[in-house]
């Protein structure tokens, strides 16, 4: 059924008892021509986009949980696209083109928000990288700019610019398209646009092993739900990459670890944009429902608990009071941890594998909410094509032989 | 926080500690010998098992001395810990 003003009114003349599931969720098929492992926001929008874009519609999903339950229904949601190198200025960037368009191209209303992402510099040297950044995405025609604190009390009025507090606030970078999404909506957006087109979405259905043939090339899947064939995989699993590429006998350059958020009580419209701070530790939006919507650090150690330490929670919290003191009596209601796959340059790996047939889609770490339409485009084209899209193509799994690393790590020390 | 039994000093809580990786990852005697694919094993693979987990840990405000672990990754319980340089 397409959303639209005529079916919004004859749904609520009906009580709204009339609407449809929004996918199906059918038994899988004995055998794919394609099958994404992991129901997350890249996975489903990998497979929307071989659908929509490559005609491959032979296409299953499966999901060990449920859809989105996983990093992108956990996040923060911060958009934006102010990377430092071209490679990633470029993938993030065709994201956010992406984002400005998605909820028309899903006909699906995922709430992006451009409601402008404020990065604060808390020192000389935050200036400086800030600065480089503004120009470095000036010359790749993406927006960015730098404000002094008082332009940036302008933009985000409950910001405390006083300079007797231990990290005074000395400037700026703003991107005015950055913003949020409604994670949820994005998962199932694009579940709902896939399903539409055939592919099938498999909930409850975790991969167990990886079946290849003599050559060592791959023939499909071991789940829960029973032997799956496929020509192709992709791995599109987040914290969980490292254990099924295991199961498949690939190493990867991936370390897991937890990532907290958490929110407050829902309270009237207080916070008009994004506000983050590497330096401190801190990253705050308002979500429409209301509720203060708070990023946390990782944990020190790798983990797949999905819960995160009290000690990183607190610290986060210390430096919001510290920069807003008007929530320093807010509540907290709910607090959760993601499992993030980090890798040793903090930019993704997209593309092929040394199995035949495997394609692997991973490292987004704590910041790929971002880049799911860009992600999930370019690794259809890999998919569907056997060979990287030119967006993707930097970010080979074989970067890490060839030493031709994309350092974002250095450039940002924290990547959301 | 996790509390963690540092092999000379006891239990101490996790934020005395700071941690460095996985554990029992020798640097390669001769690096000019090496495959590329060989050196990024080294450096960048990681085994990042679901699971039993070797770690080191160094004390960094108590002893200051690097040690191993074994960490279950989903319950995050600590089976024990041991000396640097001897085997798990
Ligand atoms: C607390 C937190 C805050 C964050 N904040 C931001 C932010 O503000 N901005 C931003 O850009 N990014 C942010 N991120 C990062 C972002 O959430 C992720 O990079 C992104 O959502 C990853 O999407 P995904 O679809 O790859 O992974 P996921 O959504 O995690 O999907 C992977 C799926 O694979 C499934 N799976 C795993 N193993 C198996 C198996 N064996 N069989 C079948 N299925 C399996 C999982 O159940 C899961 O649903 C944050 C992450 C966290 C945890
Ligand atoms: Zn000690």
């Amino acid at each position: 059924m397409k959303f639209s003003l005529r079916t919004l009114l004859t749904q609520g003349l009906a009580g709204h008892s009339g609407w449809p599931e929004q996918w199906r969720s059918p038994e899988p098929k004995a055998a794919y021509d394609v099958i994404i492992v992991g129901g997350g926001g890249h996975g489903l929008a990998t497979a929307y986009y071989l659908a929509a874009e490559h005609r491959v519609r032979n296409v299953a999903v499966l999901e060990k949980g449920w859809l989105g339950g996983g990093n992108t229904g956990r996040n923060t949601t911060i958009i934006r696209s102010n990377y430092l190198w071209d490679e990633s200025a470029a993938i993030y960037e065709h994201a956010l083109k992406l984002w400005e368009g998605l909820s028309r191209e899903l006909n699906y209303n995922v709430m992006y928000s451009a409601r402008g992402v404020m990065m604060l510099a808390h020192t000389v040297h935050d200036a400086q990288v800030f600065k480089r950044h503004v120009h470095a995405n000036r010359l790749n025609g993406i927006d960015n700019e730098w404000l002094t604190p008082e332009e940036a009390k302008d933009f985000c009025p409950p910001l405390n610019i006083g300079t007797d507090v231990r990290y005074p606030i000395v400037g700026a970078a703003l991107q005015r398209r950055g913003g949020t999404a409604r994670h949820d909506a994005v998962a199932w957006g694009y579940a709902r646009g896939a399903s539409a087109l055939g592919v099938d979405i498999i909930q409850n259905c975790e991969v167990i092993g990886i079946d290849r043939d003599a050559a060592g090339a791959v023939t499909g899947v071991e789940t829960t739900r029973g032997r799956i064939g496929a020509g192709k995989v992709g791995v599109v699993a987040a914290g969980h990459t490292s254990v099924l590429m295991g199961m498949a006998g690939v190493r990867m350059p991936l370390e897991s670890y937890p990532l907290q958020a958490l929110v407050s009580e829902p309270v009237k419209p207080v916070f008009p944009c994004v506000v983050m701070s590497n330096t401190i530790h801190a990253y705050i939006s308002q979500s429409d429902k209301g509720e203060l919507v708070i990023g946390a650090g990782t944990d020190a150690y790798t983990s797949y608990s999905q819960a995160g330490g009290l000690h990183i929670a607190e610290h986060t919290l210390d430096a919001i009071c510290e920069m807003f003191p008007m929530f320093r009596r807010m509540r907290m209601l709910r607090s959760w941890g993601g499992i993030v796959d980090v890798t040793p340059d903090r930019s993704p790996i997209i593309g092929l594998t040394p199995v035949p047939g495997l394609f692997v889609n991973c490292g987004w770490g704590t910041g790929g909410f971002k880049a799911t339409p860009g992600s999930g485009h370019v690794f259809a084209a890999t998919i569907a094509q056997g060979r990287p899209h030119p967006i993707a193509a930097p970010f080979t799994l074989e970067r890490f032989r060839t030493g031709r690393l994309i350092d974002e790590a250095a450039a940002a020390a924290v990547a959301h | 926080m996790l509390v963690i039994p540092c092999p000379h000093c006891g239990p101490r809580p996790e934020n005395e500690f700071r941690y460095a990786g996985e554990a029992h990852i020798a640097r390669p005697a001769d690096p000019e010998a090496l495959s590329d694919a060989a050196w990024a094993d080294f450096l960048y693979m990681r085994g990042n098992p679901k699971g039993r987990h070797a770690e080191r840990w160094r004390h960094v405000h108590g002893c200051g001395r690097f040690f191993n672990c074994i960490r279950d990754t989903v319950t995050d319980r600590i089976e024990r810990t041991y000396p640097a340089g001897t085997a798990p």
